[in-house]
């Protein structure tokens, strides 16, 4: 398959790097400033190599990718709140030209659901967003396989900052800002770490599920519309106010505290919770834990890498293999 | 094959006061196989007065009831000036009215002994400035306006009182079975009163 590649942060790059692996071409590469565009097969290595060397990463504009010859477009830009732009024009733009989507941006598909599912319903290309839920663990094609009619919820912990910083509070007894300043200074956490802490990012996975599984008892777009879900619907809280002694006194009681965000049908919510230290969601480190809860099979639970370039990759090219 | 309890017809009536007899037995025996236990909450007031507290405790061992947990608002009185204590227990479902019996006896105020079970429990953190809001009245607010009985608390105030950090404190809450969730969200409109978080375990797990 041919893919348009936009975006070229740790996401973008890798699908770039791993597309021929796959058996894919990249045939344009771009990022806010530049692209590299070519029918025939881009070298994205090289490209790379000049993005890394402060140089651009081609001689065309960054609109002439969205142009380029491809057939699946992969959205990797930063994700955006509200309108969800410019992401969501480069979605419109690719499914105007009946060409296929598969987002790694949330943007598009927590805020303006609806919107995106319509522009799908008139093109001949399909929308698929494995990579915005849980980086490489497969969340959303495990509750489409079990069927989302009876899916009664998906929680879980999201992100693996918020995940790093509670489990090493609670196993080092430090505090909050100490071990934010440390996942810092490791790559962990991003200089302005608000929208991880703040459970912004962990809220915008649930709204995509909660669209997900209200979409299974809508029959209409307009249904869909009337149902869908923005960031705005999402209960949220974070991890900022937490001090060390209330995972002393967790931990004294054979507990421990994540930020665990739930979808159901009726209700998204983020916040700290009171875990059992030794359960299913108490995954240290970075890690994220997904469990669905199903009417038939009971309860599941995934867990794996929820961030990281090539594993938020695989996510990608796992929707690409999808639509062949 | 005739179960053991029917007997034969041609076998001799059954002794009734043997078996009355053995029964008593079985309720003789403290925590015995055959008897249920059911956990029961008594809200006492007592005189300021040394020994007042084992006067109210003496008839619930004497009766063979387990002391689950004693609240014993400090620093709080009743109207009438004396303290409220808050004792839970479990015990027979037959030895709760000899127990609240022998307590009148001894001249302990029983405000309210209610014999419903307080069947869940939920244990709960609350991260603020704990001690400068008052924990005592943020505690009295929670049993009054939800219902549920603070079983225990355990406060974590490192820096002391007037200090800018955040104090925490773990509290288990028994309340009525099925009411949990009401619980919560009640604790949770109280903790807003006074800028207090609320890190709760998810709905319907322990």
């Amino acid at each position: 398959m041919r893919l348009a590649v936009l975006g070229a942060g740790a996401v973008g790059r890798s699908v770039a790097e791993l597309a021929g692996e796959y058996g894919h071409e990249v045939t344009a590469l771009a990022d806010s400033s530049s692209a590299v565009v070519d029918p025939a097969g881009v070298d994205a290595d090289a490209a790379l190599a000049r993005k890394d060397a402060g140089d651009a990463l081609g001689d065309a504009e960054p609109d002439e990718a969205l142009a380029a010859e491809y057939d699946a477009l992969v959205e990797a830009t930063p994700t955006t709140l509200g309108d969800a732009e410019p992401g969501f024009s480069h979605l419109r733009a690719a499914l105007e030209r009946d060409r296929h989507v598969v987002l790694a941006n949330k943007g598009p598909v927590a805020e303006r659901y609806a919107d995106v599912r319509e522009l799908e319903a008139d093109s001949a290309g399909d929308v698929y967003f494995e990579a915005t839920v849980g980086g490489a663990i497969p969340v959303c094609a495990t509750v489409d396989d079990l069927g989302a009619k009876h899916v009664s919820a998906v929680r879980g912990v999201l992100n693996g900052t918020a995940n790093f910083v509670l489990s090493r509070m609670a196993a080092e007894g430090l505090d909050y800002d100490h071990v934010l300043a440390e996942a810092q200074d490791l790559g962990v956490a991003e200089a302005d770490p608000s929208f991880d802490v703040e459970g912004t990012d962990a809220a915008l996975k649930c709204v995509i599920v909660a669209n997900v599984l209200r979409e299974a008892d809508c029959d209409s777009l307009a249904e869909l519309r009337d149902a869908a879900v923005t960031l705005a619907d999402a209960e949220v809280e974070g991890i900022e106010h937490i001090p060390g002694s209330a995972l002393d006194l967790a931990a004294e009681d054979g507990r421990t505290v994540r930020l665990v965000g739930e979808a159901t049908r009726d209700r998204v919510s983020v916040g700290p919770r009171l875990v059992p230290e030794h359960g299913t969601l108490a995954v240290t480190g970075t890690r994220n834990i997904v469990e669905i809860d199903h009417e038939y099979a009971g309860g599941l639970a995934i867990s794996g890498r929820g961030a990281g370039g090539e594993e938020t990759a695989s996510a990608v090219l796992a929707d690409v293999a999808r639509l062949e | 094959m005739p179960s053991e309890s029917t007997p034969a017809p041609d076998e001799p009536p059954v002794d009734r006061d043997a078996d009355a007899a053995a029964d008593d037995e079985d309720a003789e025996t403290d925590g015995g196989h055959e008897t249920t236990l059911q956990a029961h909450t008594i809200r006492l007031e007592l005189v300021d007065e040394p020994g007042q507290l084992l006067a109210a405790l003496e008839p619930i061992a004497d009766n063979g009831a387990n002391l689950l947990s004693i609240f014993h608002e400090r620093g709080s009185l009743t109207p009438r000036g004396r303290i409220p204590v808050e004792v839970d227990i479990e015990c027979p479902p037959a030895r709760f009215e000899p127990i609240l019996e022998d307590l009148r006896e001894r001249g302990v105020n029983v405000i309210q002994a209610d014999a419903e079970e307080y069947g869940d429990e939920v244990t709960l953190v609350l991260v603020g400035h704990l001690v400068d809001t008052d924990l005592s009245d943020t505690l009295k607010s929670i049993q009054n306006r939800s219902g549920a009985s603070v079983a225990d608390i355990d406060l974590s105030a490192p820096a002391g009182a007037g200090s800018e950090a955040h104090s925490s404190a773990r509290l288990r809450l028994r309340a009525r079975a099925g009411e949990i969730p009401a619980v919560v969200e009640t604790v949770r409109e109280v903790a807003a009163e006074k800028d207090i978080d609320v890190i709760a375990p998810l709905e319907g797990r322990p």
